[in-house]
Order: C-alpha cells, then sequence, then structure tokens
C-alpha cells in the first residue's frame, strides 16, 4: 500500500490537534483529509469518505465574493498554493450543505519537504462571525 | 546476508557493568553480502570495532547514515578505512535543503570539535544525498525515505534476492497521532517496513518515559512493536535502547511489549555482537 510522504502525515496530525478547519489537498487536487472542524462545514465525516476526488469535494461549495460574484477556480488560495507553490489568503463567501452562505477567511500553502517536492498544500479557514 | 549489530545503544554511549549485554556503543549495523560488499548503517560509536574487523583487501565500502545526530556520527573519523586510501568510501546520507552532505558532517569533523577535518580524511571519499529514492549498491537495491524523527531523517529498506531488512532506528511515527496505529498510508515508515524479513527499529522509551519526552523522536517499545505488526514483519529486533536502561530492565521492556501486544513475528533483543543470517 501506498505511503503519504512523512511532511503529509504530519501535516495530518497537526491538522488533528487544531481547532481550526483544515484540509490537506494532494498534488493531484484530491481532498486526502479533513479535520473535525472541517467535517462541521463540510457536513462530511472523514471517516465516512476517506479521499474525495478533486471533481466531487471542489463541486461541494460555491465561493462567491461579497456582491455574489462566482470566484474562479484559479482566484482560490487552494489552488494558487497547489499550482504555484507559494502562499494565498482571501476572505470571500461560500454556500454550505444547508444552503446558507458563510464568510470566511482562507489561507492555504504549499506543502514542500526535505526532498524539495511539492507533497501537498494545506488550507486553513476561519469563519467570520455575523450578527444577524 | 548477514546483519552484525556493532553498537545499539542510542543517545549517548553507555559502558558499564549495567549494559555488558546490550552494550555501550551506540547505532551502527553492517551488512555484508555474498559477493563481499559491505553495507554500514550509521556511524555511531560501534564503527570502530567493524573497522578493525574489516577483511584486509576491502576494496569498497558504503556507508548509509540516517541522519546526522551525534550518535550516529561519533564513530565516523575513528572508522579505519577513511585512513586507508586503497579503500573507496561513499557516504549516503538526508539531504538538506539547507546544506550539501557534506557541509553538514563538517560542522562535527572539524576543529574545534575534532581535530581533524573530513577532507583530510581519505582522498577516496564521496558522498551521496538521499530522500526519497530507490538506488543499487553492488546487488544491494535500497530504498530510503523520509520518517518522521527531528531534522531530516531517512530509513532504509535494503533488499538482495528475495531478502529485506528494515532499518529504523530513530522513529517516532506515533508523534502527534490521536490514535496509533493508524491506517498504513497514514503511517510513517510503513512503506520501508512493509512485510520485511527482518526490522531493525527504535524502542527507546517505556510508555511512561515516552510521555514527558514526545517529540525527541523516539517510540515507546509497545508502539514500536505495534507498528511492526501492522507492517507485518516476520522478524522484529528492538534496538537504540535509552543509556539509561540497564540489561535487566531492557529485558524487562521486551518482556512486557511481548505480553501486552502478542506479536506474531520473531523477537531477537538488539545485543551488541548479535549476528544474523538472511538468505545467503
Amino acid at each position: 500500500m501506498a505511503q503519504f510522504e512523512v511532511e503529509v502525515i504530519l501535516a495530518r496530525h497537526l491538522a488533528e490537534n487544531l481547532a481550526l478547519p483544515m484540509f490537506i489537498v494532494d498534488p493531484e487536487g484530491n481532498l486526502i483529509f479533513f479535520n473535525e472542524p472541517a467535517e462541521a462545514i463540510l457536513g462530511l465525516r472523514f471517516g465516512d469518505t476517506g479521499l474525495l476526488p478533486a471533481s466531487e469535494w471542489s463541486t461541494m461549495f460555491e465561493p462567491v465574493e461579497k456582491d455574489g460574484k462566482p470566484i474562479s477556480p484559479e482566484e482560490l488560495p487552494l489552488v494558487i498554493a497547489m499550482t504555484h507553490s507559494h502562499p494565498a489568503h482571501k476572505g470571500f463567501w461560500i454556500k454550505d450543505l444547508d444552503n446558507n452562505m458563510r464568510q470566511i477567511e482562507l489561507t492555504a500553502f504549499p506543502v514542500i519537504g526535505q526532498s524539495g517536492r511539492l507533497s501537498a498544500a494545506v488550507a486553513i479557514f476561519w469563519e467570520v462571525p455575523h450578527e444577524d | 546476508m548477514k546483519i552484525s549489530l556493532w553498537g545499539t545503544r542510542g543517545s549517548l554511549a553507555s559502558p558499564g557493568p549495567d549494559t555488558v549485554r546490550y552494550g555501550g556503543n551506540t547505532s551502527c549495523v553492517s551488512i555484508e553480502g555474498p559477493d563481499g560488499s559491505w553495507l554500514v548503517l550509521d556511524a555511531g560509536t560501534g564503527i570502530r570495532n567493524l573497522g578493525q574487523n574489516l577483511p584486509a583487501d576491502l576494496k569498497r565500502v558504503d556507508i548509509l547514515l540516517t541522519h546526522l545526530h551525534m550518535d550516529h556520527l561519533q564513530g565516523l573519523p575513528f572508522f579505519a578505512p577513511l585512513r586507508n586510501p586503497e579503500v573507496e568510501t561513499h557516504i549516503w546520507g538526508p539531504a538538506s535543503t539547507m546544506l550539501s552532505l557534506k557541509e553538514r558532517l563538517q560542522r562535527y569533523v572539524s576543529p574545534p570539535l575534532f581535530p581533524v577535518s573530513i577532507r583530510d580524511l581519505s582522498p577516496t571519499l564521496h558522498f551521496h544525498e538521499l530522500s526519497i529514492d530507490m538506488f543499487e549498491i553492488g546487488k544491494f537495491c535500497i530504498i530510503s525515505q523520509l520518517v518522521i524523527h527531528p531534522n531530516p531523517t531517512v530509513g532504509y529498506r535494503i533488499s538482495l534476492n528475495d531478502k529485506t531488512v528494515t532499518y529504523l532506528p530513530d522513529h517516532e511515527p506515533m508523534l502527534g497521532a490521536r490514535t496509533f496505529p493508524r491506517s498504513p498510508e497514514w503511517t510513517s515508515g510503513y512503506a520501508l517496513a512493509d512485510g520485511a524479513d527482518l526490522l531493525i527499529h527504535d524502542t527507546q522509551f517505556t510508555n511512561e518515559e515516552h510521555q514527558s519526552r514526545i517529540g525527541f523522536g523516539h517510540s515507546n517499545i509497545v508502539q514500536a512493536f505495534e507498528f511492526a505488526k501492522l507492517a507485518e514483519v516476520k522478524h522484529f529486533v528492538p534496538f537504540h535502547h535509552d543509556p539509561a536502561h540497564t540489561d535487566d530492565q531492557i529485558d524487562g521492556m521486551i518482556t512486557d511489549a511481548v505480553q501486552e501486544t502478542h506479536p506474531f513475528f520473531d523477537i531477537t533483543p538488539g545485543l551488541e555482537g548479535l549476528t544474523l543470517q538472511l538468505g545467503d
């Protein structure tokens, strides 16, 4: 059985110990891990889904600007981290699985281990609280 | 291949009456192939004795370093072939994004830490940097992979014909994990140890000791046994013994771990001077 590289395994261990939602995506764009705080937003449990292909998880959200204008994939921090191997940050809105709009701030960064190769990208996000 | 343990202690050499059986020298293991080729795994203080026992007509030796912590390096300048220009010596070790392997070794093998500089050793010394690689030395097929331990550290999977030995002397695969063991693809070192005929693995701490030394890069013995079970190895050698542990304490740790984990593999305590034959 294939094994993830050590920096990816350690990234998962970090995610498991964070209270912030965190995703890990492999170089092919597959969602290989999300932690419990992320499960609350996704409405899915990692233990139930396991790896999610890019085609599946990328359509779960509908990222938009504040004015409702759709955000193209190449503007998303996780895509920038993966394709350009540098960190990115953006604030935007997503529609969760209950069709509620949620404002988030998301930071993504590439995971490059001592081999010098890109082995994953990580996204950590913060939900911006709103007073209704 | 013939596998010999020249140093089994971790962290610090610890000779004395309480460590006579397991030995006081730090990590060094040799693997001799049927064609007379020699691999040396790590260069702890045990490598000095190995250097005195190599064949007089040796032409080449390959030293495979897992990492550059002192207990895995301290014997290097005392290794006899490094003072013999007739022996071609190759040093393999983990790559770093900061400095070359030679530059990092030079930090120890140079004044003021050591009176002789690495450039004054054998003119037939060659350096090779590794991360996740597959390569051949003679008839040995070797895979290196980075594993969980502070600073760049690799483990080795060494195969000859249909036999495989895995060497993971410094390894804390459970670091930060909420549960252990977990699935193979999320376990550091699994790909190296998977189905190995022989696994030489870090068993430095008791569970109680490990609680106050998490992140030091070493396994507690029970979790090391669980790792070996996950990888379905055939034979396990507990290794890298804590310098504070006496022979009797290590015996007791192994006995307790066997009772707790019910392993299905053979176990041979990692004693300095132990020799095992694997295949030809």
